[in-house]
């Protein structure tokens, strides 16, 4: 079911969201899953509450309409949540799986620490998005940017995939980033459009897309249209660049044995 | 490059008693011991020797010693040896000195200022082995009062989590990592059979252990290692951990080296990479954002658990821990001056923070001056090696203590300070699964329950001579301090009067 069908019909559950408490709006949306089968929840009128979904283990598809505030989906472990508005700060802290999609833009340390699930993002994210992000086994979380990022993309990143697509810039335009991958040690972050080497870490390369980078890039800006909208072809159609840690182990040789 | 370092330590070997066993071969880490096959006797290589008694003790004919090289330097009270050692390392490596273990400078140690009170003729002391003594001890905030139903005369407050425990006594965190599954496995086996806790550093709970998550508490650090949903549901308690005594202000660094595929599932993290927890958590730039991981913790747990944080005892730690306790913390542990670690900068670990009696002392002053003492749980870490600490700790103010060198010492540990290079020939600070197979969990869980048990008899013993029946009744109690060879500020910082007065 595509995203346009999902909303066209009515969610399983609402909840009025208006004056709530985010202890008394998360207690019931955990009771709200707890009722019975619900697939779909719809919260309305969300301004500001914070936490939620987090620490939330369920595969329940949240559709958030507002303004939810920090530390959305933290924790998390399975549920989808659509924000039809902006996100806040740390918006899937230490996301364990599932998916956070943002139709606006999402704050500071967007991604913090994930290492699983995803997180898609139309517009753009704010400072140390995708920090410390990180992979295990078949756990590789991604995070996706349709705008641009502030400083200190990808910092400390050990893991994990950053799309930055940079769809707000005009042609030529640079992203406005600097510090991007300080301290990488692990993970990639593809960039599409002009970004020029002071703007990154100094613990950072930068090379041409392989094949299998291609494909990924391809299927993520494929999944970001089928979210968003807009051309997939005509967003691919620009240069990319992948950026990588040099060293896995950035501070190997700082002491003395 | 020729190394210009003299060896530490010299083996003594008697000749007439080794009998070429080679169980110093096999026993030292460090490959201080060798055989030559030729020659048919075993030798030893000084310059490589720790001091770790290993080989001393497992030697089944008393046949070695380790001994302090007794190298003399030309006196010099200011370039002492340590000094002209470390500038030669550093001149050898170029890099930031590393160590292991906690501070082992001489700074002043008040526990050993400090004396406790017993009863004499005007209130009779208590014998705690004919009448009951009560240790039991509740982690956890506290409510401003707690009302009854007048019906049934049960408790109709709400109270936050509690968690009893049975002795005050706490295993510190020490990370599966920093030490091996066996010698946190004997802990956490301690921890269940004592009734207490033991924590698990920012290293992940071991699926092997997940038996054990209701003695655990559970770390969530910077890095986040090994942090999921399912972690934070296993553990007792969730602690933040912002700082550590022997390198307050800095991250950690677990070396690749050291990331086996064990710790790695543990952490959730790729095989033979660093894992860095840098210095600040990336989410808290301020009391306010501290007090959002705070609830982000207490949302994904549903308020079930309480969730303390950890800092380093340094300058301003009674305006810190204030602002820690209004941000809702449930307990906050303050670890000391002389709190251990598994690898830090010898500079960090030997010069910056303060002794935890006095940090201890001015939080819980601050805290009950400013009428927020009870809306928090006191653990005080950082060099408490006796019962007499644990007990000195409560009468300044502590609920519970944490404890790590001791625990470690109970299990082999002679504090070499070698542990960041993961060679320890106890198998403790080691992934060497030669080296850890030396720790049998039952054993070790022995050897540390009975260290807490032997505490705890020798604290129901101080108790019951005081005349109080109930830990609780000295806890914050100083008048039943008094201070020996302090000055008058010390002593106003302990709040705690001279001997005689």
């Amino acid at each position: 079911m595509s995203d346009h069908d999902l909303l066209s019909s009515d969610p399983d559950q609402e909840i009025d969201a208006h004056g709530v408490h985010y202890r008394d709006l998360n207690a019931r949306i955990r009771q709200a899953l707890q009722r019975g089968p619900c697939q779909r929840l719809a919260l309305r009128h969300v301004c500001g509450q914070r936490y939620i979904g987090t620490g939330l283990r369920s595969h329940v598809r949240i559709e958030i309409h507002g303004t939810p505030g920090n530390d959305l989906g933290a924790f998390m472990d399975g549920p989808t949540i659509i924000v039809h508005g902006n996100a806040q700060d740390g918006s899937g802290n230490t996301l364990n799986s599932g998916e956070i999609i943002v139709h606006g833009r999402a704050g500071d340390i967007t991604g913090y620490a994930m290492r699983g699930g995803r997180i898609f993002v139309r517009d753009g994210v704010g400072y140390r998005a995708g920090i410390h992000m990180k992979e295990y086994a078949a756990r590789r979380p991604v995070l996706v940017i349709g705008g641009t990022a502030q400083p200190f993309l990808g910092e400390y990143m050990a893991g994990g995939v950053v799309l930055l697509l940079g769809l707000n810039l005009q042609a030529d335009e640079p992203h406005p980033t600097v510090h991007v991958g300080t301290g990488m040690h692990g993970g990639v972050i593809y960039v599409r459009g002009a970004i020029e080497d002071w703007q990154l870490g100094r613990e950072v390369g930068r090379a041409e897309l392989e094949e299998e980078d291609r494909v990924l890039v391809e299927r993520l800006v494929y999944d970001f249209a089928g979210h968003f909208g807009g051309d997939p072809q005509a967003i691919l159609r620009a240069p990319f660049v992948k950026l990588f840690p040099l060293y896995l182990r950035p501070y190997g040789n700082l002491y003395a044995y | 490059m020729k190394s210009y370092l003299a060896s530490r330590f010299v083996v003594l070997r008697d000749q007439e008693r080794c009998i070429q066993c080679r169980v110093c071969v096999r026993q030292c880490g460090y490959d201080v011991h060798a055989y030559d096959s030729e020659a048919g006797d075993v030798f030893s290589c000084d310059e490589r020797c720790v001091g770790c008694h290993r080989c001393v003790v497992f030697c089944p004919t008393q046949a070695l010693s380790v001994r302090e090289n007794p190298l003399s330097y030309r006196a010099n009270a200011n370039w002492r040896p340590e000094v002209m050692e470390d500038v030669l390392r550093q001149a050898e490596t170029g890099g930031v000195l590393l160590t292991g273990m906690g501070n082992d400078k001489p700074y002043p140690i008040y526990w050993d200022h400090l004396v406790l009170n017993a009863s004499q003729v005007t209130n009779p002391s208590i014998d705690p082995l004919r009448e009951p003594m009560e240790l039991t001890t509740f982690l956890g905030a506290k409510p401003e009062a707690v009302t009854l139903d007048p019906e049934t005369g049960a408790l109709a407050t709400e109270l936050p989590p509690q968690v009893p425990v049975a002795v005050p006594i706490l295993f510190s965190a020490m990370s599966f990592g920093s030490i091996s599954l066996a010698a946190q496995e004997s802990l956490a086996r301690a921890a269940a059979e004592a009734g207490t806790l033991f924590n698990t550093g920012e290293g992940g709970l071991h699926r092997s252990l997940h038996a054990f998550g209701e003695h655990a508490i559970v770390q969530v650090a910077s890095g986040r290692f090994g942090v999921d949903p399912e972690y934070l549901e296993e553990g007792r308690m969730v602690e933040i951990k912002i700082g550590q005594g022997a390198k307050p202000g800095i991250g950690g660094h677990l070396p690749g080296e050291k990331v086996s595929a064990e710790v790695a599932a543990t952490r959730m993290i790729p095989v033979g990479t660093d894992a860095l927890s840098p210095a600040p958590h990336h989410d808290i730039y301020s009391i306010e954002d501290l007090r959002q991981l705070i609830y982000a913790l207490k949302e994904a747990t549903q308020y079930s658990k309480p969730v303390g944080v950890k800092i380093a005892a340094v300058h301003n730690v009674a305006a810190i821990a204030s602002g820690i306790v209004r941000a809702g913390a449930d307990y906050v542990a303050i670890d000391g001056l002389r709190g251990a670690t598994g690898a830090a900068p010898k500079v960090m670990r030997d010069h910056v923070g303060i002794p935890i009696e006095l940090a201890l002392a001015a939080v819980d002053t601050r805290l009950r001056q400013e009428g927020i003492r009870h809306r928090v749980s006191l653990i005080a870490a950082g060099g408490i090696r006796n019962s007499a600490d644990v007990l000195k700790a409560i009468a300044l103010g502590a609920d519970a203590v944490y404890i790590a060198t001791a625990a470690l010492v109970a299990l082999g540990c002679r504090v070499c300070q070698m542990c960041y290079a993961g060679k320890c020939s106890w198998g403790i600070a080691t992934q060497n699964p030669y080296l850890t197979r030396r720790i049998n969990p039952s054993i070790g869980a022995r050897r540390l329950a009975n260290l807490l048990r032997g505490w705890s008899l020798e604290i129901q013993e101080m108790l019951g001579g005081m005349g109080i029946n109930a830990l609780e009744s000295l806890r914050g109690n100083r008048l039943h301090l008094r201070a020996v060879g302090l000055s008058e500020s010390e002593m106003r910082v302990l709040g705690v009067r001279p001997a005689g007065e």
